[in-house]
């Protein structure tokens, strides 16, 4: 039995908003399911009282003072937009039509 | 004037310093060595020949006017195309940024700048830093200087082709697996990953941000040594940078004296799967580090057989998070607004077009990995996986200094050989992955050519977080051995490129 099917993957892929051809999924599932066989290696470690490290060194929490600083001008954050209007990103519709 | 891209970046800094070149010449020397060579290396993805003569020609006037300048002011350097430069274009070898121009520079940019270093242009690396050969860069593969017909490594391969090509004599690059170091090791270079934290992420396009770490690449130890010293340091625009002073990595690299360091070779790192003319040479430096009075003891790490299964669930974790906000709303790739389709249709399909397999492959498994009902198996046992890992080398670092293992398991490959076989490609990264994991700052140096194949092998070096300067003495002291050994670096040894004019 495979470890992740073609479904899995499709189901996965809408989860993470990236269209998928059928051709796509022929190749990337076998694929995937190949490596998720090589990662779940790590249930191989017994590790049930072993603290998870999430970060390599042990840090604190940075805070700032909350005061004004230069920061990108309208423009500048528009420069790479798509599409823009009125200052502003203009992004395709975000809601569903009656 | 002998040729002025033959030189390294402390020659070049004397030279301009005793002004018997200027940035100008020296730069123009490179934009030509680009021209002549870079059509069969590919190592670029944009060269900004007027920027980096006006960087230069900037350099030139402070210096005229008696201004007092850094050690690396007016050295050229090839910047890996994952961090930005305002106004210069930045892809991260994707298509969804192509034609991006950022609005800001990275720290490392800054830095750079403020060191008075020219940057020549972008380097071309595989898409988001994923992977292991440059094969996955959008805009095609960069070639090896030393065979062509080969891969240079990667994801850092542009910057270590350039510099091994002689179109530059520094470069950057990013190491979150073994980016920085793995291409060094494929292209007889030096490359170094600082410990985590000590360089800046800021403006470095974020793959996985607890191991994402830029560093230097160099022909040589010393200046790799300067370059780390120009970027590395504190920076309150990134939260995870470490407060605190640079390690002593120059002083470090002019010195070079191994006597008495202990270094443990790890047990684990070497055997079934290693290439014997990478295992032959790697022997032979350590015999040749013990001559020079370094105490070597065999180590053993028991968890590192488990490094590469828990980064191929914690790095596609992060990366899947971090590339959401590739959604075609505010920069990059827009596809299919065609003013019915929503705007979470025009997300899918812009991200569909605009990302490579590679991209796509791992998105899914981080998803799949912080899934609910698989999180505690995959992500969350990765995690206790790092644990043991960190503890592995807390362990060894108990009884020695620095441990050491071959960069890579084999030599650099032929290009399409392992593109359609992930696991292959991903078991590049071995010996450099655990370092990633747990923090600690690492280094590839030259250590010869296999025999089989001629082809550059890479001495690997661990050392403990914050003590990158043992990198660098450990460096100076193999490359100095080696050069009299072989009576010059092994870059001598490269083959000549045919040059275009």
């Amino acid at each position: 039995m495979p470890s992740i099917t073609r479904e899995e993957v499709a189901h996965l892929a809408r989860l993470a908003r990236i269209e998928l051809s059928d051709a796509e999924l022929d190749h990337l599932a076998p694929q995937l399911d190949q490596i998720i066989t090589l990662v779940g290696q790590v249930s191989q470690v017994a590790a049930d009282d072993i603290p998870p490290t999430s970060h390599a060194l042990p840090l604190t929490n940075v805070m700032r003072e909350d005061e004004n600083v230069p920061c990108l001008t309208p423009e500048q954050a528009l420069s790479g937009a798509p599409a823009a209007e009125a200052q502003r990103f203009r992004v395709p519709r975000i809601l569903e039509e009656d | 004037m002998s040729d002025l891209t033959r030189k390294t970046a402390a020659e070049l800094s004397e030279l301009m310093a005793s002004k018997q070149a200027s940035s100008v010449e020296v730069t123009q020397a490179h934009l030509d060595r680009i021209a002549a060579v870079d059509g069969s290396v590919k190592a670029f993805l944009h060269v900004d020949t007027e920027g980096a003569l006006a960087q230069a020609a900037a350099v030139d006037a402070k210096r005229a006017a008696g201004e007092e300048l850094g050690p690396l002011a007016g050295v050229p350097l090839a910047l890996k195309d994952v961090l930005t430069q305002e106004g210069v274009p930045t892809t991260a070898g994707s298509k969804i940024l192509e034609g991006w121009k950022p609005p800001y520079d990275s720290t490392v940019v800054k830095r750079l700048k403020a060191a008075g270093i020219v940057i020549l242009g972008k380097t071309n690396m595989d898409e988001f830093a994923m992977g292991s050969s440059t094969e996955n860069s959008a805009y095609g593969t960069t070639h090896n200087p030393w065979d062509l017909t080969r891969i240079p490594g990667g994801s850092g391969g542009g910057s270590s082709a350039a510099i091994s090509a002689w179109e530059a004599p520094l470069a950057i690059g990013t190491d979150t697996g073994g980016s920085i170091r793995q291409p060094g090791a494929f292209t007889g270079t030096v490359g170094v990953k600082p410990t985590y934290g000590g360089t800046s992420r800021y403006g470095l396009i974020a793959l996985a941000s607890s191991l994402d770490t830029p560093g230097p690449c160099a022909r040589t130890t010393l200046d790799a040594a300067l370059l780390h010293e120009a970027i590395a340091g504190w920076d309150p625009m990134d939260s995870t940078s470490i407060n605190q002073d640079v390690p002593p990595v120059v002083a470090a690299a002019r010195n070079g004296d191994v006597s008495g360091l202990r270094i443990g070779v790890v047990k684990e790192l070497g055997g079934d799967g290693y290439q014997p003319g990478v295992e032959a040479r790697f022997h032979e430096a350590v015999e040749l580090l013990t001559k020079l009075g370094a105490e070597v003891v065999e180590v053993s790490c028991p968890h590192f057989e488990y490094a590469l299964p828990a980064y191929y669930l914690i790095l596609p974790s992060e990366a899947s998070s971090n590339l959401a906000k590739f959604d075609a709303m505010r920069y990059g790739l827009r596809v299919g607004d065609d003013g019915t389709n929503s705007a979470e249709t025009v997300t899918g399909l812009s991200r569909e077009a605009g990302f490579g397999d590679e991209v796509k492959r791992r998105i899914i498994l981080g998803t799949h990995a912080l899934s609910s009902g698989y999180y505690d198996a995959y992500y969350g046992q990765a995690q206790k996986v790092r644990t043991l890992i960190a503890r592995d080398f807390i362990k060894a670092y108990e009884q020695v200094d620095v441990l050491v293992s071959p960069a890579t398991p084999t030599t650099a490959f032929a290009i399409g050989d392992r593109i359609n076989d992930p696991i292959a490609m991903y078991k590049n990264d071995l010996c450099t992955i655990p370092s990633n994991l747990a923090g600690n700052a690492a280094a590839s140096f030259p250590c010869g050519l296999a025999d089989e194949d001629g082809l550059p092998v890479g001495f690997h070096v661990m050392a403990p977080v914050m003590r990158d300067d043992l990198l660098y003495t450990v460096g100076a002291a193999l490359e100095s051995a080696l050069a009299e050994k072989w009576g010059g670096v092994l870059m001598s040894k490269a083959p000549e490129l045919v040059v275009n004019r």
